[in-house]
């Protein structure tokens, strides 16, 4: 499975993890909808992080669409909040 | 497909798809597609050379803060050695707004310096990337029968896309904070044409505009901690406060 994180790069990612990214991805969408800005942000980092370290970044001269993309690492509070009201990080 | 349940990663995806269906059948216009692509990386150089001309900016202008703050402490001391502790607190109050100043400065200086790292590993990334694709493209035609070369380069050209999608999302993201530094160094400027910085030796007696705002700026308690420290300092040191005293004197004439 292929993960890209924006902005940074892609990474090759045993399926197992993927089950792992994912249940944080939809833990930090929770903490959004609650608004508890510092359960996201650690959430999210553990997200970004897990990706990192258990992933194996592709080489510069594969050519694949990716699987999952997830947000940017600098992702804040604000945005990820706006990224579900629709004039989020990336413009519809 | 499989593990697109995450709901941040999914919108993302989905969103990024969407520029990307927007462009016209990749193999059809690989040419068009080879030009974009050396259009972004054009604008990514520009985008780096921005970045860096902020970052030099900011730089300049944390030199100069830090001179202030040498010169306001300097001040501060010279002026409680004199007895004036109205000018001393002034002279303290300053520097406290000047080195929070500092502070977003440098955390901003370390941010730009990030910036242009990674738009730099973007710009090789992508550089790579084009390079990838232009001699694949070739194997492929040449490998394969045409409908199945132009699956594969269909798949290649996604990947491309893909990449450029996010170069360019990484570098507007990268400009838009150094817009964000930008409108900070010019109120920083602004601060200062306005006196802000000035020497606390030229100014009158009478407290202005930005006495007051920098007072508002600089917190209460920690200037009343710094005075007493100042004041337990002079104390302790009885023959270097008098040397010192001169230099306030100086202010009042």
């Amino acid at each position: 499975m292929i993960v890209r994180i924006a902005t940074e790069g892609q990474y090759r990612l045993a399926d197992d993890l993927i089950g792992r990214v994912n249940a944080l991805d939809n833990e930090a969408v929770a903490a959004v909808e609650a608004g508890d800005e510092a359960r996201f942000l650690d959430l999210f980092g553990q997200m970004i992080s897990l990706i990192r370290a258990e992933g194996a970044p592709l080489p510069e001269d594969e050519l694949h669409g990716s699987d999952v993309i997830v947000p940017p690492p600098d992702t804040s509070f604000d945005e990820a909040r706006h990224e579900f009201s629709g004039d989020g990080l990336i413009p519809d | 497909m499989a593990g697109l349940s995450g709901r941040l990663s999914t919108v993302v995806k989905a969103k990024i798809s969407k520029m990307l269906d927007r462009a016209e059948d990749p193999s059809e216009t690989l040419e068009y597609s080879y030009q974009k692509q050396m259009e972004l990386l054009q604008n990514v150089k520009k985008g780096l050379a921005d970045v860096v001309t902020a970052k030099k900016r900011l730089q300049l202008q944390s030199q100069k803060l830090e001179q202030q703050v040498v010169k306001l402490d300097t001040q501060a001391r010279q002026a409680l050695a004199a007895g004036n502790e109205a000018l001393a607190r002034t002279a303290l109050e300053r520097k406290s707004a000047v080195q929070a100043e500092l502070q977003g400065l440098d955390g901003q200086i370390a941010e730009l310096e990030s910036q242009q790292q990674s738009m730099t590993d973007n710009q090789a990334k992508l550089q790579s990337k084009i390079e990838a694709f232009r001699s694949k493209k070739e194997v492929i035609k040449a490998q394969y029968s045409a409908a199945e070369a132009q699956v594969r380069i269909s798949e290649a050209a996604t990947g491309v896309g893909e990449e450029m999608a996010d170069v360019g999302l990484a570098m507007q993201r990268a400009l838009d904070k150094t817009e964000n530094m930008r409108a900070r160094a010019q109120a920083v400027d602004e601060l200062e044409k306005a006196g802000a910085f000035e020497d606390l030796t030229q100014l009158g007696a009478g407290e202005d505009d930005i006495d007051r705002q920098l007072k508002e700026l600089s917190s209460g308690s920690q200037v009343d901690g710094e005075l007493e420290r100042m004041k337990a300092e002079l104390a302790a040191g009885g023959s270097s406060a008098g040397e010192l005293g001169s230099g306030g004197e100086e202010r009042q004439a």
